[in-house]
């Protein structure tokens, strides 16, 4: 579904990722750890368009989107949900999720607005509050349901569980795993690099701008490698 | 008292003119963080516009009509030629950018019209009514009532529609209003169209009762500036606050000081509002990135 093929992309003239390649296939839930600074985010970041590629090419679904703009990138079916959550503070909850259907406008959002309600309940109660109102968790879902609410092919999750309480991480990595028993890809980048390889099909370790590592989520979770680096054992 | 009254008349007048100005100001700047020094001119492109279609034998409805679109023209294009190739510079380079094109405006205005005031016939008459002792223009009435409409109808723009809602969050998050989908750049340019009508019809509005010409926008667009500032920059209640503050200030000013030092009143304002609460009386974001 997804080909990234030697992409190097730089922040002013700075190359922070070196020729990376990887592939995400449908139905997949891939898994993108490495420590700070490895570059997770900036590739994310040239995944959705709101990063411009320094070179190397990217496909979904077999076309080239690397030239692409953020917005049209939305409309083809990658959706993404951004470190440090990005809500629209003032707007309202209920705004915030008509917002990420922006691209996807029709009945069919109506059914995917009560589809995020009864994923997340606790949003459905808070509909009318400003986002910047809600607690980092709520933020936190709200800003995975309006990634949902552009009805993607690919979701894109960058640190979703980061800053939340145990019980709220073990909550989001389940939604993940129901997302992908409903049919949605995902790419995941997580600090808990245990529980996001726990859950993935395969992963990818990142180190300083480049892969160094991919197999299985379970293999890489034995690899010693990566335990010593991201698992602290 | 009388006298009081009538200050209080004229000042609320022109008052509202600098709210629409700051209305303007305060749309792009949220849109975008730059503060547009052309907002002035699409005042005086919807009263000059108007003035010279109305004289060319136009009907006057037509010829506002005209004249609002013509402005909103060349606010798309402002966006279009100046703002969006440098989108990447820093917001006082964009800011520069604006004095510039606001410049390039009043030349071409003096070439297309020419150097005299003109003015408008009042809307509806212009006996003055009667009020306590002191006396309102009815083109006084139509200013405050046609400013009242723009408002109530950009708050259920914004409110209310899908469009409005992404303007909002463009000013909000501009990355998560990227990766949601929205075309920033469109948002952008819808900035600066709305804005440039609110201008315009503010120009057609006050036409009558201030007279205008080519360069009247340097005077609106430093006195919405000041507007703006006084009231908080991107805050819209501080916008319309600051525009009826500033123009009440000025006409005491006018009336119990001097007239001649009448346009100093709105800098003064400006100095002391950036001394003691530095982000204006609604507060709001910080305005030292600017």
């Amino acid at each position: 579904m997804l080909t990234v093929d030697t992409l190097s992309t730089a922040y002013d003239r700075i190359e922070v990722l070196h020729s990376v390649s990887l592939h995400v296939r449908k139905g997949e839930i891939v898994a993108l750890v490495g420590s700070n600074g490895a570059g997770k985010t900036t590739l994310l970041r040239t995944l959705s368009g709101v990063q411009p590629a320094l070179s190397g090419r990217i496909l979904f679904e077999g076309q080239e989107i690397h030239r692409l703009p953020a917005h049209v990138r939305v409309a083809r079916g990658i959706s993404h949900s951004p470190e440090g959550r990005q809500v629209f503070g003032p707007l309202t909850v209920e705004d915030n999720l008509w917002l990420g259907a922006f691209r996807r406008q029709g009945g069919a959002s109506r059914a995917r607005l009560d589809a995020v309600y009864s994923t997340f309940p606790v949003l459905a109660e808070k509909r009318h509050a400003a986002a910047m109102s809600l607690s980092g968790g709520q933020q936190q879902m709200l800003a995975i349901g309006r990634a949902l609410m552009a009805d993607p092919k690919l979701l894109i999750l960058d640190e979703p569980s980061l800053g939340l309480a145990p019980l709220l991480v073990d909550q989001i990595l389940d939604v993940v795993v129901d997302l992908k028993r409903k049919g949605i890809t995902v790419l995941l980048v997580e600090q808990n690099a245990s529980a996001a390889l726990a859950i993935a099909d395969r992963g990818y370790v990142l180190e300083t701008g480049r892969i160094v590592l991919e197999g299985s989520g379970k293999v890489l979770l034995l690899d010693p490698k990566v335990r010593a680096a991201y698992l602290g054992t | 008292m009388a006298e009081f009254l009538q200050l209080v008349f004229s000042g609320l007048t022109v008052g509202v003119v600098y709210a629409l100005v700051a209305m303007g100001f305060t749309l792009v700047y949220n849109a975008s963080d730059v503060i547009n020094f052309a907002q002035g001119d699409f005042v005086m492109i919807g009263g000059m516009g108007t003035v010279f279609l109305a004289s060319a034998g136009i009907a006057l409805p037509l010829a506002a009509l005209i004249a609002v679109l013509a402005a909103v023209v060349v606010g798309l294009l402002l966006h279009r030629l100046a703002i969006e190739p440098a989108r990447r510079a820093t917001p006082v380079t964009l800011i520069m950018i604006t004095i510039g094109a606001s410049i390039f405006i009043k030349g071409v205005a003096l070439i297309a019209f020419d150097k005299q005031f003109h003015s408008l016939p009042a809307f509806s008459g212009s006996d003055p009514i009667a009020v306590a002792g002191a006396t309102i223009l009815p083109q006084s009435l139509w200013v405050a009532s046609g400013a009242l409409a723009l408002f109530a109808g950009l708050s259920l723009f914004l409110k209310k529609t899908l469009l409005g809602k992404a303007l909002l969050a463009t000013a909000a998050n501009r990355l998560a209003a990227r990766l949601v989908g929205i075309n920033v750049a469109a948002i952008l340019a819808l900035a600066f169209g709305v804005s440039a009508a609110i201008g315009a019809v503010a120009g057609i509005l006050v036409t009558p009762i201030t007279l205008t010409r080519y360069d009247v926008g340097t005077l609106f667009a430093l006195k919405g500036f000041a507007a703006a500032m006084v009231g908080g920059m991107g805050h819209p209640f501080g916008a319309i606050a600051g525009g009826l503050a500033i123009g009440l200030l000025e006409a005491f000013g006018a009336g119990y000081v001097s007239s001649t030092y009448k346009d100093a009143v709105a800098f003064l304002a400006i100095l002391l509002v950036l001394f003691v609460m530095p982000r204006g009386l609604f507060g709001g974001r910080s305005v030292e990135r600017v």
